[in-house]
């Protein structure tokens, strides 16, 4: 059940943390020593037990829709650490992150001037 | 070698609600960015979710009228990811006990309104908040993120891979925003975002049952849009195929200005979503009787009520589709139907002239300036003869500009029938007299010359003399 | 400081000013907690606001009918709990000097029963850790000790109220991050039944077994905080409606003929034999007290360790992806893509435990992983729960067990060897699992440093536990 280096990046990545390289050697070291407690774990007898997943004994208690909101005390535009004229603003998030290149690419797809684009074209990334 | 498309299609819709999916803000469209924002939008540290009680309603009843079963406990779920405009990390979702599964909806194949119906199996619906909105080009470098948008209530549906051509994946949309629409779960409006659509396609060769690779095509932001890019697409597909290539699975965008779908950096493995059930809400459970009293609630939809327009108004199925368009259109039609006692008088009025109208000013019958008791008159009054058919039409456009009622406009106008016949005498003997050939060619035999005369007859009586007397007398007089 | 209900009664009745005991705290504070020996409790307090606060009181007093129960009482509060007037930065630097636009619903309870909050006290880092080594801003210091940590995470507010800078103060339990302090620092702390308490406003770590709890001087001082700030909130689907508790009119009923399981597998090698013979010694008293004594046995404990450090993680990973630097909190200055501001923000933002905390919680939730590990781990929880019931259901009203293995441990023991961290709190996680309430108060000391003893009982029975744990701190002072 090793956890390899290889997989300490890929969860790195996802969870959007970029480590130093001597993290990433710690962190595989550790997170196997602590996996390797959870072992024992296997052994047991989990046949018929429903998982806890919320551990409410109630169903989901549910909200009449009516406008009413928990105020806010500050504006968003106090909080955010980018802000121009009513959006939090971000680096242009672009299909193809163009500094990141060696060589001379083509242009595979413009972004739509307005919504998606898929999750992993943010661009940046551990390598 | 022939290859066949097979298309299956997920369908964001936004549920018409007050307020958000997990919190109090209003879901409304069009406010100022981050307006309507609190804490739990925001996705600040330590706020929590709480169900919109009129979100599952609407869902439900969405559930119901595609004829899903829908299941009394389902289980929100995180949906883990990064995106900027997705302030928790995460989306709220349901992901393996969703809301409904198994539905279907019938869909006419290729406009053939009486042939047989294909049906589209629909996979399942479940519950899920939107995420905010990012805009790429308002400022130069930076993407600009309003969160106006961020837990507005949506259900997505998911169809099977049923859908066998472009044209028909664009008839089931058309079909699929009618019947949203007429169960009022949504705007479905795909201009303001409420309705949004993502294909899922692949080809093989006509007659295997065996699935091809598929791509995903998103970007498409009209129906019209959703039939060019899966045409594009499956013949790209097709293309490849048939040199010999392979199908890469990954994700275009379709771009309606050049016309082609393009692909986003392909990536190696699918994105890990790391989903498990939402720790702070608990299961959502909603009872065998409330789902059974929603199920009563729901209105007819439009198949079975372009059924009943056949059968109960004797209408052609065609009128029947176009009056059924909407459940506004529909309940015009049938207050005009009820209200003038002649439903194929009421369907004609409606469909060539007040959707005319409607289509020419860009509006809905529901801002219709005339009541359907005042078209209802109108009809009565063709009827009974107090206003001729062609002048009949006159008298609407005057409805619609005054809002008056028909007989106050004849009246007013002066455009009653003239069914005098002294009167009618008068101008057939001025006519005939004005026109000495033609009455000579009429009774030497061209009996068509009559229209002529009527023309003239009703040229001079200003299109008031009735047509029938007219004619009546003017065969007298002509004699022949 | 004097308890909590007789300075509420005193202030109201105008015996004493509220300004003059918020003052006393205030001083405490400045003379305890700064400077290069101190102890480092406190991240932020407002002595201007706080004496404000006082002075508004007393210019009400009398004014409004029905005494509020905690009237002037100065209270601090663990910095994951959202304020408006003090900043919130849960021990890390990705909330450095962030304001909270909102309050959570536990803080608007205690200022709606009269308390004063004179400031937030320190945690570690996102309430990950049993020293309070891994706050951003400097480890707190034992009262007792000052070359020894006070536990975690809660370690602020326990060394705080230890100190006698407050009297009572709130914390946060994930997996007994306010027992486990209350036990090294001396100190009497509450976990409540999961859903007593509103979440709403206190910074998530592991959804599922997160609760704010109380510390106090005495049992009695801890329960008057609880009973105030319980109760349904609309705004937190996880809360039970049920209307805050009264643990404290039959707090003096004692123990006669409750029936106090104590569980074998709470007694094993790794407990400092000296606790153990100071809980041996507890529950003599509560035997001459007139308790029937009962061994019982938990059998699935041993699993609740790796069980924990399955669950709290996983929903840890996700409850920490809204810190990215793109609406609030920490941005890193120089991104220069989208990505950049994630990985760089995250990257500064974040301590080592809490890297190492979402790494493993991002595992353990991966494609291919979730069946093996969280999938697991929810039902071994399943399995833990299902113990304390049948110990419940078999008559037993409370159990008692040593609240830690060992007494505090000195700074940098734990630093290279987080599993070792971990095992500290091996008889605390299990209540969380469970979701069910326990109370640890001091029974002693192991070489001049606290020891302490906890009482568990069943969901929503806050009341027996309270009481025996009463009748228990009476008869150690015999």
């Amino acid at each position: 059940m090793a956890v390899t280096r290889e997989e300490v990046l890929q969860v790195a990545a996802l969870a959007r943390l970029r480590l130093e390289e001597d993290e990433v050697e710690r962190f595989t070291a550790q997170l196997n020593d602590i996996l390797s407690h959870m072992e024992e774990l296997e052994a047991v007898d989990v046949e018929g037990v429903e998982a806890i997943g919320a551990v409410a004994e109630w169903n989901a208690p549910l909200r009449e829709d009516d406008v009413a909101p928990d105020s806010l005390r500050v504006p968003p535009s106090e909080l955010a650490p980018s802000w121009r004229e009513g959006f939090f603003t971000v680096p242009r998030v672009a299909a193809l992150d163009v500094s990141e290149l060696d060589e001379p690419f083509e242009d595979k797809a413009t972004v739509p001037s307005e919504g998606r684009v898929e999750p992993e074209d943010l661009g940046g990334g551990a390598k | 070698m022939r290859y066949e498309p097979v298309i299956g299609l997920e369908i964001h819709v936004q549920l018409k609600t007050a307020t958000k999916m997990f919190c109090g803000n209003s879901a409304e469209f069009g406010a100022e960015p981050n307006t309507h924002v609190c804490p739990v939008c925001l996705g600040l540290p330590g706020a929590l979710p709480v169900v919109n009680r009129r979100a599952i309603e609407l869902g439900v009843r969405a559930a119901l009228g595609l004829h899903c079963t829908v299941h009394e406990t389902s289980v929100f779920a995180r949906k883990n990811y990064f995106y900027p405009d997705l302030p928790k990390g995460y989306q709220i979702t349901q992901y393996d006990r969703p809301l409904a599964t198994d539905g279907w909806l019938d869909v006419p194949v290729d406009g053939e309104a009486d042939g047989e119906p294909a049906r589209v199996r629909i996979r399942r619906i479940h519950l899920e908040e939107d995420a905010g909105k990012s805009l790429h080009d308002r400022f130069p470098g930076e993407t600009a993120v309003d969160l106006n948008r961020a837990g507005v209530p949506l259900i997505e549906i998911v169809t099977e891979p049923d859908l066998a051509t472009p044209a028909h994946a664009r008839a089931f949309l058309t079909r699929l925003k009618q019947v949203l629409e007429y169960l009022e779960v949504s705007d479905c409006d795909m201009e303001k975002g409420s309705l949004r659509v993502d294909a899922n396609v692949s080809v093989r060769p006509a007659g295997s049952d065996r699935l091809g690779t598929k791509t995903e095509v998103k970007n498409m932001n009209s129906f019209a849009n959703v039939e060019r890019a899966l045409n594009f697409e499956i013949e790209r597909q097709s293309k490849v195929l048939a040199a010999g290539g392979v199908i890469e699975s990954q994700t275009l965008l379709w771009d309606a200005a050049r016309g082609e779908a393009r692909p986003m950096r392909s990536k190696e493995e699918s994105h890990d979503y790391r989903y498990f059930p939402e720790p702070d809400l608990p299961p959502l459970v909603i009872g065998r009787a409330e789902i059974e009293a929603i199920g009563e609630a729901l209105p007819e939809l439009p198949d079975a009520k372009e059924r009943r327009f056949r059968e109960q108004y004797g209408l052609p199925a065609y009128d029947a589709g176009v009056l059924t368009a909407t459940r506004e259109v529909a309940d015009y039609f049938e207050a005009v139907a009820a209200a003038a006692g002649d439903p194929k008088a009421a369907s004609n009025w409606i469909m060539t002239e007040v959707l005319a109208w409607l289509n020419q000013q860009q509006c809905a019958i529901t801002d219709f300036p005339v009541p359907p008791e005042h078209i209802a008159q109108l009809i009565g009054l063709v009827a009974d003869g107090t206003v001729s058919s062609s002048l009949g039409r006159q008298v609407f456009a005057r409805m619609v500009e005054t809002g008056k009622p028909p007989a106050t406009i004849v009246e007013e106008e002066g455009l009653a029938q003239v069914r005098d016949t002294g009167q009618l005498e008068v101008w057939v003997d001025e006519v005939i007299a004005a026109h000495p050939a033609e009455a000579e060619r009429f009774r030497g035999g061209e009996q068509k010359l009559i229209g002529f005369f009527m023309g003239q007859v009703m040229r001079k009586s200003g299109g008031k003399a009735d047509p029938r007397q007219a004619t009546e007398i003017l065969r007298r007089k002509l004699g022949g | 400081m004097r308890p909590v209900r007789e300075i509420a009664r005193d202030v109201a009745a105008g015996r004493v000013s509220a300004l003059d005991v918020v003052r006393s705290s205030l001083d405490a504070i400045e003379r305890e907690d700064r400077g290069p020996d101190g102890l480092n409790a406190f991240l932020a307090f407002d002595r201007t606001r706080a004496e404000a606060s006082a002075a508004e009181i007393d210019r009400g007093r009398g004014k409004e009918g029905g005494a509020k129960p905690l009237l002037g009482v100065p209270v601090a509060v663990k910095d994951n709990l959202c304020t408006l007037d003090l900043p919130t930065t849960c021990g890390s630097r990705m909330l450095e000097g962030f304001r909270s636009p909102y309050e959570a619903t536990a803080i608007r309870k205690l200022r709606e029963a009269g308390a004063i909050i004179v400031g937030k006290t320190n945690l570690d880092e996102f309430a990950m850790g049993s020293s309070t080594e891994n706050s951003a801003f400097g480890p707190t210091r034992n009262p007792h000790d000052r070359g020894r940590v006070p536990g975690g995470s809660s370690g602020g507010s326990a060394a705080a109220v230890a100190a006698g800078m407050v009297p009572a103060a709130l914390g946060s339990e994930t997996g007994g991050s306010i027992r486990q302090p209350a036990a090294f620092c001396g100190v009497v702390g509450i976990k409540p039944t999961y859903g007593r308490v509103s979440r709403y406003g206190l910074v998530a770590f592991a959804s599922s077994l997160d609760q704010i709890g109380t510390f106090g001087r005495t049992v009695e001082d801890a329960a008057l905080l609880l009973e105030a700030i319980s109760g349904h909130d609309p705004f937190d689907s996880t809360s039970a409606d049920r209307p805050a508790p009264d643990l404290t009119s039959g707090i003096d009923a004692g123990v006669a003929a409750l029936v106090v399981g104590v569980p074998k597998e709470y007694f094993p090698d790794e407990l400092d034999p000296r606790i153990a013979a100071l809980c041996r010694e507890s529950i003599e008293r509560l035997r001459a007290a007139g308790a029937e004594i009962r061994e019982i046995s938990l059998p699935h404990t041993r699993y609740a360790i790796p069980a924990y450090y399955l669950l709290a993680p996983a929903e840890a990973s996700s409850n920490l992806a809204r810190f990215d630097g793109v609406h609030y909190g920490l941005r890193a200055p120089d991104a220069r893509s989208t990505g950049d501001v994630y990985d760089e923000s995250r990257s500064i933002g974040f301590g080592p435990e809490v890297k190492r905390r979402i790494m493993l919680g991002t595992y353990a939730l991966a494609a291919g992983h979730y069946d093996q590990y969280y999938g697991r781990a929810q039902r071994v929880r399943g399995l833990i729960a299902r113990d304390f019931r049948r110990v419940f259901d078999d008559g037993v009203h409370v159990i008692f067990t040593p609240t830690t293995p060992s007494v505090a441990c000195r700074f940098g023991e734990w630093v290279d060897d987080p599993y070792q961290m971990y095992l500290a709190d091996i008889f605390t996680v299990t209540a969380n699992l469970a979701a069910i309430p326990g109370i640890s108060l001091p029974i002693g000391t192991v070489e001049g440093l606290p020891a302490g003893g906890q009482f568990l009982a069943d969901r929503w029975d806050e009341a027996t536990m309270v009481r025996a744990a009463a009748a228990l701190e009476r008869a150690l002072k015999e």
